[in-house]
């Protein structure tokens, strides 16, 4: 590797990292209580301090931040692949239905839970979301099996995402009124309410599927140049595809089980990350993904949660004011060049 | 015997969904050697390509790779032996050139696919091979499609194949670059020692190049031998079922349709003067007829394709007074002649002769 490549690839990591940072202490020292930095210090380190400031960090925003580090990460990491997969750059797991898919899977399970007066755990949604993917993917690839144009395959799954929300909102407005506002505020997308165990849950699925798609990269890599290039360097084309959407499909599934469907997210950050890093390696942009879409997600959860405090603003309006300019820059682009 | 052949197909068949389109395909090639599929459009040349690359699956028969069973060996056996160039067109985001030869090393390569120095040398090398060592750190989408099939196919050297197969290389190339690949080809299947199986258009450049060539046409190999074997203008007119024009084996040329009609035209031509009146007048759809010419004359092979009637005369000899006679038959019949010799000898003086007696008939003349 060339030495100037190197330093940019260092210099990457560490603005992303140094980021994260920032926006970590950032989101922990913002909200509608106001802490100092010493007494959060304090609570975070030596765990000492006053009762409801302690629960505070502890109980709200500690969880709520690791969530959306790792939900963002595994939303962006979910996107990176699925680009590949269709070798299309507006490809991710909300316009692509896949996100919708899950939603609809998790309020039904949701709503029959309810009716039952039995709590969902969060293994059961992840279940249920990720079994949505799947559904939804599954219409994706023949839908691809018969149209080659990119937008062509955009275009239906975002038809297929609109069913599938359309269906969601009918279960949701008969569904028993007392637990609508908490289903209506998931189905919108948000980090709030998380908990330790959920946490606990998501780091383990997410970590799992990142390390399997991180072994996945010298494939991956092979596959950017098509299937037959791939198959000729000696890549066993239909195990990679499966594993490739397994993958994709529990990253973008834990997501949309813990904190709805979230948009945009998935295009952007994988196509910001490659332009930071000037390559589309694998091996580099998978572990800048996750680190981005982490950077992404706290940063758009902080306007979220702090620009019209109290009241809080859902993820995905978000993450749509800054990530939908990225997906209309990178068709423009890609209109000239073809 | 099949047997002593580096890469041989014993009876296979291929095609698509189970559905065979050619049959009982046997196709032998040893490492030093190109073999050139050839036949026109849709007679199964890719088809035949993506089989033995294993991206379809052949419906019978075996395919033999230094005596192994190809079907039964793993992609990744595959991969360190056979590489491949394709037509389609591949665009690798943020890939330098250097980065999409480096491809080739990945058969090489452990689990995470980073590239050793020694990697980066056989890259080096391979670009060295195609000419191409400035494009490293271009962006591979931003090259031109000629230097785009070269980094291809120093992908498809750096991945140290005893065997590549090409699919139309040459296609979208213009002609310098076309020779510039196929000469890059032939140097390195001498130098490596590699075999090489591609399909190609250009029939000119595969009778040139290749050791074997292969004529894939209806439901089966149609023909299967040397270039000298296969390239008769006769069984090229057949192979691509030509109902217009015509094509000169010997010289690899395309002619267009003789125009047609009853000729007014006599053209006096010999010694390549001819040329250029024969494809004025096709150009402008006038029959016409020609000589005297003899059969060694270039312009006879031209005229052979264009004009309505040749007198023609055997090589080496006078022109007979028989040819002169009939010669002057057909410029009666005729409007105008056409002479385009500027100075005639004593091979040709008939010709003269024929120039003069038309002037006496009162024939319109022009001169070139």
């Amino acid at each position: 590797m060339e030495k100037r490549a190197y330093s940019r690839y260092c210099f990457a990591f560490l603005l992303l990292g140094g980021l994260l940072l920032l926006l970590f202490i950032w989101n922990v020292n913002s909200g509608s209580v106001s802490l100092s930095v010493k007494e959060i210090f304090q609570i975070i380190f030596f765990r000492r301090g006053e009762e409801t400031a302690y629960n505070i960090v502890w109980e709200i925003r500690l969880p709520r931040i690791l969530a959306g580090i790792i939900l963002g990460g595994a939303l962006s990491v979910s996107g990176f692949l699925l680009q590949t997969f269709f070798s299309n750059p507006i490809a991710g797991p909300f316009v692509l239905g896949i996100s919708s898919g899950a939603k609809l899977v998790v309020s039904l399970v949701m709503i029959a839970c309810l009716e039952y007066s039995y709590t969902a755990g969060s293994g059961v949604l992840i279940l249920a979301a990720f079994f949505g993917s799947l559904i939804c993917m599954g219409f994706i690839l023949l839908i691809s099996r018969k149209v080659k144009r990119m937008s062509m395959l955009v275009i239906g799954g975002i038809m297929i995402g609109y069913i599938c929300s359309a269906i969601t909102d009918f279960v949701v407005t008969f569904a028993d009124d007392s637990n609508i506002v908490n289903l209506h505020n998931w189905s919108m997308g948000s980090f709030s309410g998380m908990s330790w165990e959920n946490v606990a849950v998501m780091t383990t699925v997410t970590a799992i599927a990142m390390i399997a798609a991180f072994f996945m990269s010298k494939p991956i890599s092979a596959y950017q140049l098509g299937e037959v290039y791939a198959q000729n360097m000696g890549v066993n084309i239909k195990v990679f595809r499966i594993m490739l959407i397994l993958i994709s499909s529990i990253l973008s599934a834990c997501v949309t089980a813990f904190a709805g469907p979230i948009s945009f997210v998935g295009i952007a950050v994988p196509h910001l990350v490659k332009n930071i890093f000037k390559t589309a390696k694998p091996i580099l942009v998978i572990p800048g993904c996750f680190l981005g879409g982490a950077v992404f997600c706290l940063f758009c959860d902080l306007i979220a949660r702090t620009v019209f405090a109290p009241t809080e603003l859902s993820i995905s309006s978000v993450t749509a004011v800054f990530g939908a300019p990225v997906v209309i820059y990178i068709m423009i682009r890609r209109q000239k060049t073809i | 015997m099949m047997r002593d052949y580096f890469f041989y197909t014993d009876k296979m068949t291929v095609g698509y969904d189970g559905k065979p389109l050619i049959k009982e395909i046997e196709i032998k090639v040893n490492r030093g050697e190109i073999l050139t599929l050839i036949g026109p459009n849709g007679a199964g040349k890719s088809t035949i390509l993506k089989s033995i690359t294993r991206q379809l699956k052949t419906i019978g028969g075996v395919v033999y790779l230094d005596g192994k069973m190809m079907q039964k060996m793993t992609d990744k056996e595959v991969s360190r032996r056979l590489s491949v160039v394709l037509t389609e067109r591949i665009r690798p985001e943020m890939m330098t050139c250097e980065e999409v030869v480096g491809t080739g090393r990945y058969p090489y390569t452990g689990t995470l696919g980073i590239l050793s120095s020694k990697d980066w040398e056989k890259v080096s090398e391979a670009m060295e091979m195609v000419h191409a060592s400035e494009l490293k750190k271009r962006d591979f989408t931003a090259i031109s499609d000629g230097q785009r099939q070269r980094i291809l196919l120093a992908r498809a050297i750096c991945q140290e194949p005893e065997i590549i197969i090409l699919d139309e290389p040459t296609s979208f190339l213009d002609i310098k670059h076309k020779l510039e690949l196929l000469n890059i080809l032939k140097h390195m299947v001498v130098r490596r020692h590699v075999a090489v199986i591609m399909s190609l258009h250009e029939l000119d450049l595969a009778q040139k190049i290749s050791d074997v060539i292969v004529c894939v046409h209806g439901e089966s190999i149609e023909k299967y031998g040397t270039p000298e074997k296969i390239f008769t203008s006769e069984y090229i007119h057949e192979l691509y079922d030509m109902t217009s024009g015509s094509y000169n084996a010997d010289f690899g040329c395309l002619e267009m349709e003789a125009p047609k009609g009853e000729p007014k035209v006599f053209v006096i031509a010999g010694n390549g003067s001819g040329i250029k009146e024969y494809r004025r007048l096709q150009r402008a759809g006038i029959a016409f007829l020609t000589g005297i010419l003899h059969r060694n004359d270039i312009d006879y092979e031209v005229a052979k394709a264009l004009a309505s009637g040749i007198i023609e005369e055997e090589p080496f000899e006078q022109i007979s007074e028989k040819k002169f006679q009939e010669a002057l038959e057909s410029i009666k019949s005729c409007e105008k002649v056409i002479c385009c010799i500027q100075k005639f000898g004593t091979m040709n003086r008939k010709n003269e002769m024929l120039l003069e007696a038309a002037r006496q008939m009162g024939i319109q003349i022009e001169r070139r």
